[in-house]
C-alpha cells in the first residue's frame, strides 16, 4: 500500500514538473511565417480535419506541403484527428482550413499542452510505472527512485512540454513493447513496438534489437516446434498492425509511395542544424557535405551504421535476454544516431529511453549521457526561450539520481561494467600510457612536493581512480590521500597488469594513470 | 555539480528536499501573480525613492503601505539589490510595472529569503522526538515533517504564485517556537516581538505566547499537582521580557513616534474600513452568517416579510472591499467581532494558564488562537489559514489524533486557497496536482506514522 502512495507521489510530481514546464514558451512562439513544431501540430490538424484522408499527404491547392506538411507515419495524423475533433468542439477556429494558420491565445496553448499531458499520462507514464514496478530483485524503495529518476528526466519533459512535440506516445509504445518482449507477451510486445513505429518513423532506430531478440527467442525455442510457430504469430501480428494503420494508403500504390516519400526525405543532406553526431563533428574539419556526391553520403551513412551496430545484434540473436536486450537498444540506437541519415537533434531522445531503462545497472554513466543529451539539445532549447526550466530540470534529475543511486559511490571499474574494455585498452593499446604518464607529470609537478610512484609491493595495481567516497572527484581523491600513501591508487586489486608485468615500479603506475586517462576521457 | 551530489547523496535527505522544493519554486516563476505583486513593487519604490517621513503617508498607488516599519525597512534593503535588476521598478509612479527582470528579482527575492524558513524547519525536527522511528526513511518523524513543511503546497501557492513573503515570516514563527521547545525563552520572546513588527496578522497568536511566557517562564516552578506556585514568580524575568518587547517596538516604531505619525500607521495597519468580509471571502464563521443572512433575506423577499426597497444594493459576495450591513440578521461590527475571538480562545488560555503541559500545549494553544481568530475576525484573509497549518504539521507528527485532524485541516485549508488563482484554468490544473500530491502525500504519510505510533502507547 505504501508502494501505491509513493509511487502516486511519484508520478504526480512528475506531472507537476511537466505542467510548470508547459507554462513556458514553445517552438516557434510568436515568429511568422512559418513559426514552429507547435503550428506543425496545429495545421496538421487542420489539414486532417478538413481535407479527406487521399489529400492529407499530397501537395495542393489546400495543402501546401512546404508549409509543414505531415511527414510521420499515418497513425500521427489519425492522434491529430482526434485533437482536431476535440478542437472542433472547443472553438473550431482553432482549426479552420486556411485562416487559422498562425493562431496564437492563451487558451488555445492550454488545450495543446493539455493533449501533450493526456498522452503522456496514458501511454508513456503507465509504461514507465509498470516497467519500474516489474523490476526483479530490488527493493520497493529503489523501485520508486528509479520511477522518480526515469520520470524526472529532462530531455523528454523539455522537448515536449516546452518545444512541442509528442514523442512520450512514440516512445511509450516502444516501452510497452520493451516490457510485452522482456516479460514473454511476445505478440503484444511487438504490436506496441509497430504501433510505436507506425507512430514515428524514428523508432526504426529500435526495429533491430526487437527482430534479433525476438528472432534469437525463435531460435532458441527451435525452429522446428515452437520456435516457429512464434516466428509465423509474430510476422502476422506485424503485418496487421501496419495493415490496419496504413489501411486507407494501401487502397492505391502512389498513396503509399507518397506517403513514403514524405517519411523518408532522402534528398535532404547528411545532416541539418547542429546535431551531435560524427557527420557533424567531421564536418567541422572535412565539408563531407559539399565533397562527396549524394549516394556516396548515403552509402558511408548507411555502411558505418550497419558495421557498428552488428556485433551486439549478432550477439542478442545468438543470446537472446532482457538484460541484453536493453543494452542492445542502446547501442543500436546510439549507432543510428552517430552515424545514420538526416538525424535531428531530438533524436537523442531514441538512444534516452533505452539508457532510462538501463539507469539501474550502470547508474553513474547513464545519469552522465542523460544530462549530456540534454545538454546536447540546448541551441534548440535556448531558441525557444527554455533556459530556466532546462537548468531547474537538469539539477533536479541530477539530485533525483544522484540521492536514489548514490552515483559517486559506485565507480570501480567492475560497477561501471568496463573492465573488460579497460584491460582490453591496456592490452592492446599501450601507448594510452604515455597521455596519462604526462597528466600525471603535469598534476604531480605543479600541485605536489612528491617524488614519483613506486611500487608499494602491494602486488598488482588497484584502478580504483574512479574510487569511492563522495567527497572527491578522482583527481582530488588521488591527491588527497597521496599524502598518506604514496600509491594511494592501490585500492582495490582486481585488474591484471598490462605488458609491464615485469617491471614492479613501472606496473602499478602504468595502471594507475591509464585508469587516470580512462576517468578523465570520460570526464571530458 | 559534484559538490550538490555529495551533499545529496550521503544521504543527506534534508538538502535533497530543501533544495528540490527551490527547484520547483523556480519553475513556478513563469505562473500567475496576483496584484500582491504590484504592492510589493509599490512598497519597494516608495521606501527607496521617499524619505521615512512620506513611508505611510504615500497614496499615488491604491496599495499603500499597510505593514508594520519592519517589513517597509525590509522592502528598502531589497530595492537595493532590486536597483541593479531594473531601475524603472523602483519609480512610484511606474504602477503595475512588469518587466521581466523586476519578474525574475521579485520571485528570486521570495526563493531567497525562504532560506530563513528551511533553517527553522531544520531547529523544528531538532525539537521532533525520533527515537521510536522505524528504520525507513518514511517513517522517520524528522523526515515527515521536513515534507510538511518545506513543500507545503499552501505556501507554494500563496508566496510562489499568488505572490507574497509567508515564507520567511513563517520561518521566524517556527523558529521562535523552536526557541520555545529549547527552553531558549529570551530568543523565542525576541524573534516573536521582530515578527509581530513585520507583520501585524501575528498579533492572532500573540494571547498565546503572552500567557506561556508570563505562566511557564516568570514563574519558575510548579506545584507537584501542577498548579501555579506565586512565590516562584521572578521578576527579572518578567522585566526582561518587557525589556526585550519594548526595545523592539521602539526600534520599529521609535522613529514615527518621533515623526508624530503613529496615529497614520495604526490607521494604515488596522483598516477597520474594509469591511468583515475580505474580497474572496476567507471561508470563516461571518462567511456562514453573511450566506445565512442572504438566504434569509431571499425567502424574505418571496414571502413577502421584506420589503424590496430597504435592502441596500450592494452584495457581500461579490468581491468587494466595503463595509456591509446585514439584511435580516444583525450587523457586525468590529467590537463583536474581537469579543467572539476573545471567547473563542479563553478556553485554551485558561488551559495554558491553569494546566501547562510545556511547549506542547503552548503549541496546541497556538494553533487554536490562530484557528479561533481566523473563524472570527474582522477582515481575514483566506491566508491566514497558514498560520494554523504550518504549526499543526509539528503537532501531527506527534500523535496520531492530532495527525487525523491536520489531515483535514490541511485539505480544506489549501482547497480554500485556490481561488487566489482565478485565472486560466491551466493554474487549476496545476493545483489539482498540487493538492493532490499534498494530500496523498500526506495521507501516506499519516498512515506511517498511524502504523508507527500505534506500536507505542499514546501519550501526549
Amino acid at each position: 500500500m505504501e508502494k501505491c502512495y509513493l509511487m502516486t507521489a511519484v508520478v504526480l510530481l512528475g506531472l507537476t514538473v511537466r505542467w510548470t514546464v508547459s507554462l513556458n514558451s514553445y517552438s516557434g512562439a510568436g515568429k511568422p511565417p512559418m513559426f514552429g513544431d507547435y503550428e506543425a501540430q496545429r495545421h496538421w490538424q487542420e489539414i486532417t480535419i478538413n481535407l479527406p484522408i487521399k489529400q492529407w499527404y499530397f501537395n495542393g491547392s489546400d495543402n501546401n506541403l512546404q508549409y509543414w506538411g505531415l511527414d510521420y507515419p499515418p497513425l500521427t495524423a489519425y492522434h491529430s484527428l482526434l485533437c482536431a475533433y476535440v478542437a472542433k468542439f472547443i472553438n473550431p477556429d482553432w482549426i479552420a482550413l486556411h485562416t487559422s494558420r498562425g493562431y496564437e491565445s492563451q487558451a488555445h496553448k492550454l488545450f495543446m499542452r493539455a493533449t501533450v499531458l493526456i498522452a503522456d499520462l496514458l501511454i508513456y507514464i503507465p509504461a514507465v510505472v509498470l516497467y519500474c514496478c516489474c523490476l526483479k530483485e530490488i527493493s520497493t524503495k529503489k523501485k520508486i527512485a528509479n520511477a522518480l529518476c526515469i520520470l524526472l528526466y529532462p530531455g523528454l519533459i523539455l522537448i515536449d512540454y516546452g518545444h512541442f512535440q509528442y514523442n512520450s506516445v512514440s516512445l511509450g509504445f516502444a516501452l510497452w513493447g520493451v516490457l510485452g518482449v522482456s516479460y514473454d507477451w511476445d505478440l503484444l510486445g511487438s504490436l506496441a513496438f509497430c504501433l510505436a513505429i507506425n507512430y514515428k518513423q524514428m523508432e526504426l532506430y529500435h526495429s533491430l534489437p526487437f527482430f534479433c531478440f525476438l528472432l534469437g527467442k525463435c531460435f532458441k525455442k527451435g525452429l522446428k516446434g515452437k520456435g516457429f510457430v512464434l516466428l509465423i504469430k509474430l510476422a502476422c501480428t506485424v503485418v496487421a498492425s501496419f495493415i490496419l494503420c496504413w489501411l486507407p494508403f494501401f487502397t492505391e500504390r502512389e498513396q503509399t509511395l507518397q506517403v513514403l516519400r514524405r517519411l523518408f526525405p532522402v534528398d535532404r543532406g547528411l545532416f541539418e542544424d547542429k546535431v551531435a553526431n560524427i557527420w557533424c563533428t567531421f564536418s567541422v574539419f572535412l565539408k563531407i557535405r559539399d565533397i562527396l556526391p549524394h549516394h556516396i553520403q548515403l552509402m558511408i551513412s548507411f555502411c558505418f551504421t550497419f558495421l557498428s551496430l552488428l556485433p551486439a545484434c549478432i550477439k542478442l540473436t545468438l543470446h537472446p535476454s532482457p538484460r541484453g536486450f536493453r543494452f542492445t537498444l542502446v547501442s543500436c540506437a546510439l549507432s543510428f544516431f552517430l552515424f545514420s541519415f538526416q538525424v535531428h537533434e531530438k533524436s537523442i531522445l531514441l538512444v534516452s529511453l533505452p539508457v532510462c531503462l538501463v539507469l539501474r545497472e550502470i547508474p553513474f554513466m547513464s545519469t552522465w549521457f542523460l544530462l549530456v543529451s540534454t545538454f546536447s539539445m540546448l541551441p534548440l532549447l535556448l531558441k525557444d526561450e527554455l533556459l530556466m526550466p532546462s537548468v531547474v530540470t537538469v539539477i533536479a534529475f541530477f539530485i533525483a539520481c544522484a540521492t536514489s543511486f548514490s552515483i559517486f559511490e559506485k565507480t570501480s571499474e567492475e560497477e561501471l561494467q568496463l573492465k573488460s574494455f579497460s584491460i582490453s585498452v591496456r592490452k592492446y593499446f599501450p601507448c594510452f600510457t604515455f597521455l596519462p604518464r604526462i597528466i600525471q607529470h603535469l598534476y604531480v609537478g605543479l600541485l605536489l612536493p612528491w617524488p614519483l610512484p613506486r611500487s608499494t609491493g602491494s602486488g598488482s595495481a588497484g584502478p580504483a581512480a574512479m574510487a569511492h567516497g563522495p567527497s572527491r572527484s578522482a583527481a582530488c581523491g588521488i591527491f588527497l590521500d597521496r599524502g598518506m600513501n604514496p600509491c594511494p591508487l592501490h585500492q582495490q586489486a582486481d585488474s591484471q597488469p598490462l605488458c609491464h608485468q615485469g617491471s614492479p615500479e613501472g606496473h602499478s603506475f602504468d595502471s594507475e594513470t591509464s585508469n587516470l586517462f580512462i576517468f578523465i576521457f570520460i570526464i571530458t | 555539480m559534484a559538490a550538490l551530489g555529495v551533499a545529496t547523496g550521503g544521504g543527506n535527505w534534508f538538502s535533497a528536499l530543501a533544495l528540490g522544493v527551490t527547484l520547483l519554486k523556480c519553475l513556478l516563476i513563469p505562473t500567475y501573480h496576483s496584484t500582491d505583486f504590484e504592492v510589493h513593487r509599490n512598497w519597494l519604490a516608495i521606501t527607496h525613492s521617499l524619505p521615512i517621513s512620506q513611508w505611510y503617508y504615500e497614496a499615488t498607488s491604491e496599495w499603500t503601505l499597510d505593514y508594520p516599519p519592519f517589513f517597509a525597512w525590509f522592502e528598502y534593503a531589497l530595492s537595493h539589490v532590486a536597483k541593479y535588476f531594473d531601475q524603472e521598478m523602483l519609480n512610484v509612479r511606474n504602477l503595475n510595472y512588469c518587466s521581466s527582470r523586476t519578474l525574475l528579482f521579485q520571485r528570486f527575492s521570495v526563493i531567497f529569503t525562504d532560506t530563513l524558513f528551511v533553517y527553522a524547519v531544520h531547529e523544528c525536527c531538532k525539537c521532533i522526538d525520533g527515537k521510536k522511528a522505524g528504520r525507513e526513511l518514511t517513517e522517520k518523524p524528522k523526515f515527515i515533517l521536513s515534507v510538511l513543511l518545506l513543500w507545503n503546497f499552501g505556501l507554494l501557492i500563496v508566496d510562489h504564485i499568488h505572490f507574497q513573503y509567508n515564507g520567511f515570516l513563517s520561518g521566524l514563527m517556527l523558529l521562535s517556537i523552536a526557541r520555545l521547545f529549547q527552553k531558549r525563552h529570551m530568543e523565542g520572546a525576541f524573534l516573536f516581538a521582530v515578527l509581530l513588527h513585520f507583520k501585524h496578522i501575528y498579533l492572532y497568536v500573540a494571547p498565546a505566547y503572552g500567557v506561556y511566557l508570563l505562566r511557564s517562564y516568570c514563574f519558575t516552578a510548579n506545584k507537584p499537582d501542577g498548579s501555579i506556585r506565586w512565590n516562584s514568580f521572578s521578576f527579572l524575568r518578567l522585566i526582561s521580557l518587557g525589556l526585550i518587547v519594548f526595545l523592539v517596538s521602539a526600534l520599529s516604531l521609535g522613529p514615527f513616534l518621533a515623526l508624530n505619525q503613529l496615529p497614520q500607521v495604526f490607521s494604515r495597519l488596522f483598516p477597520f474600513k474594509r469591511g468583515l468580509c475580505h474580497a474572496y471571502w476567507a471561508p470563516n464563521f461571518w462567511a456562514l452568517y453573511s450566506a445565512l443572512d442572504k438566504v434569509l433575506s431571499v425567502i424574505g423577499l418571496e414571502l413577502k416579510f421584506l420589503d424590496p426597497s430597504k435592502i441596500p444594493k450592494a452584495s457581500m459576495t461579490s468581491g468587494l472591499v466595503q463595509q456591509f450591513q446585514h439584511t435580516v440578521l444583525p450587523s457586525v461590527t468590529p467590537l463583536a467581532t474581537l469579543i467572539c475571538t476573545l471567547i473563542a480562545i479563553l478556553p485554551s488560555i485558561f488551559c495554558l494558564w491553569f494546566k501547562p503541559q510545556g511547549p506542547r500545549g503552548f503549541l496546541r494553544c497556538l494553533i487554536l488562537c490562530a484557528l479561533s481568530s481566523f473563524m472570527f475576525g474582522w477582515h481575514v484573509h483566506e491566508k491566514a489559514i497558514l498560520l494554523a497549518v504550518l504549526p499543526m504539521s509539528l503537532l501531527s507528527v506527534g500523535k496520531a489524533g492530532d495527525a487525523s485532524i491536520f489531515l483535514i485541516l490541511t485539505t480544506t485549508g489549501h482547497y480554500s486557497l485556490f481561488p487566489l488563482l482565478f485565472t486560466a484554468p491551466e493554474k487549476k490544473n496545476l493545483f489539482l496536482i498540487g493538492w493532490k500530491l499534498s494530500t496523498s502525500l500526506a495521507w501516506g504519510l499519516w498512515k506511517s506514522s498511524v502504523n508507527l505510533y500505534s506500536l507505542s502507547p499514546l501519550g501526549s
